[in-house]
């Protein structure tokens, strides 16, 4: 497969630029994300040419704006108060709600008792409870860190929850008949089994997550990449502004990727070949 | 080549070397009454079909003996004690393979072994045995997937008899296999059935295959499950499998089943 490409790379360097464009675009996946987020960023700066608003800044202000605040270290500081809540809420939904969700999974008792809460958790629309929290934690560490796991929890654990009803029951049968003990079937039947749909509850919960420590970022205090929202918002810096949201959707966006390069390379081998 | 079938009265098979003992089995589903007292014995070195309808019981009956499903009443006794669970003794070859997709064809054939506690080293030693024997050398590190459906149920035998068992439990293991492969594995298990004194207890819908690979058929008939009938086809192995193919005694127990089971089809 290397081998072709490289052939197919050697014969478009001979033919010419186009036909080495065309057959770089036939083989390469990269070529197409390359062109979507260029054909995006293109809008946009066409859009902030119009412009659509007065407080719609151009593609290349923001990117020059974004660089601007890359290299003053403002960004560094305000990822470094943005991730602490998010990591922190992240991680702990990811273990509680893992958990939580193969238990619910494992025993229908579990499953009454915790399924109820947590779907009417996901049904509720969370940014209203936001400003309670603040009530009874004030505003620091602790309110923003739970507003992201309110937002992610519910949702990683009901995805658990499914992951592991849906696992091949054909699958448990044979751990079984060859004298698999529980632990065993959870741990080399059912979680392997499951870690595809796991992995999609975590990345919905880790997405989730983003929202939790922006709205709390937002409606408790702003700190971190919500106050350089707010405060360039305030002072009509658009550009800044805007830098700062984009940001944020980009290092979202990669954390996300992440996560599934990990569940392809670590989990799930054989997904690679294929 | 004589290949009359004798018939038995069930209530009076007696076999030498019972090692499984399957004695009053009865199974209710909720107010379903899926099998009524079954009592059959299972000898070394014989390969025993049960064979019978849709919704006959035949799985259900398979899956008591293996310690998959409970009884509702009745009892099964391998080598002489009786089983309530799965067990060492009994391995078990799944329709639909049942192999993990995230495991290499290795570790698969090895699992039984690894569920054990057998040294890594000992139990690939012993599975790339059972993989060669069921000619799937060079397959060893692929997973599930990049297998065709033949090869995967390879996988599935060489993973049952890696932990020898005495007694193999077939769970109508070809019948997602096509029809050339099939052939192929019907031949293999009747050399296997040869080699390895053990137990065979095979499931399925087929009468071809059932009268080609069996020393004891046992006819179930349906709702509830109860065994109406058991035919020893009385077919000389040593010919060429084309032969007993054509052959008219294989064809006469063939449609001596059919016609004991055709008031059954809809």
């Amino acid at each position: 497969m290397s081998v072709m490409s490289q052939e197919k790379a050697v014969t478009g360097a001979r033919a010419g630029p186009r036909e080495g464009l065309r057959l770089f675009a036939q083989n390469r996946k990269s070529f197409w994300v390359v062109l979507s987020l260029v054909g995006l960023f293109t809008a946009w700066e066409i859009a902030g040419r119009v412009p659509i608003s007065f407080a719609f800044p151009t593609f290349l202000e923001t990117l020059a704006a974004f660089f601007e605040m890359l290299g003053d270290g403002t960004m560094f500081r305000a990822f470094f108060l943005t991730l602490q809540p998010l990591v922190l809420g992240v991680g702990i939904s990811a273990l509680v709600g893992i958990a939580l969700g193969i238990a619910m999974g494992l025993s229908d008792r579990v499953e009454w008792l915790l399924a109820p809460v947590f779907i009417v958790l996901q049904a509720a629309p969370m940014a209203a409870l936001v400003p309670l929290v603040t009530f009874v934690y004030g505003i620091g560490l602790t309110a923003k860190t739970l507003a992201v796991v309110m937002l992610a929890l519910p949702v990683i654990v009901l995805n658990s929850y499914k992951a592991v009803r849906h696992v091949n029951p054909s699958l448990v049968d044979m751990c079984r008949s060859f004298q698999g003990t529980r632990m065993q079937q959870i741990f080399k039947i059912i979680i392997p089994d499951a870690s595809p749909v796991l992995f999609a509850g975590l990345r919905l919960g880790v997405a989730a997550g983003f929202i939790g420590v922006m709205l709390a970022e937002l409606l408790i205090t702003p700190t971190g990449i919500g106050d350089l929202i707010t405060y360039h918002r305030s002072v009509a810096n658009y550009a800044h502004m805007y830098a700062a949201v984009a940001a944020i959707i980009a290092v979202s966006t990669l954390t996300l990727a992440g996560l599934q390069y990990v569940e392809v390379n670590v989990l799930r081998p054989e997904k690679r070949r294929k | 080549m004589s290949a009359l079938a004798e018939e038995f009265d069930p209530a009076s098979i007696v076999t030498h070397d019972p090692v499984v003992r399957v004695e009053g089995i009865c199974k209710h589903y909720g107010s379903v009454e899926a099998l009524r007292s079954i009592d059959l014995q299972f000898e070394r070195g014989k390969l025993t079909t049960l064979l019978g309808p849709s919704g006959c019981g035949k799985t259900t009956l398979l899956k008591i003996i293996a310690g998959l499903v409970p009884a509702t009443s009745g009892r099964i006794m391998v080598n002489g004690r009786a089983v309530t669970g799965p067990g060492p003794e009994r391995a078990f070859v799944f329709q639909d393979f049942a192999l993990m997709p995230w495991a290499t064809v290795l570790r698969n054939v090895a699992f039984g072994l690894e569920l054990k506690g057998t040294p890594a080293a000992e139990r690939n030693r012993v599975a790339r045995h059972h993989i060669e024997q069921v000619g799937l050398q060079g397959f060893e590190d692929k997973y599930p997937h990049e297998l065709s459906g033949g090869m995967r149920q390879r996988v599935g035998i060489a993973r049952a008899f890696a932990v020898n068992a005495d007694v193999l439990l077939l769970d109508e293991p070809f019948s997602a296999v096509d029809e050339q492969n099939r052939r192929k594995f019907q031949e293999d298990l009747l050399r296997l059935v040869e080699i390895e004194n053990k137990t065979f207890i095979f499931v399925t819908h087929s009468i071809e295959e059932a009268v080609y690979v069996s020393d004891r058929i046992v006819l179930l008939s349906p709702r509830p499950g109860r065994v109406s009938q058991v035919i020893e086809p009385k077919i000389d192995r040593a010919a060429d499998p084309d032969d007993i193919r054509r052959d008219a005694g294989y064809l006469d127990v063939v449609e001596e089943i059919w016609q004991g089971l055709r008031h059954y089809a809809e």
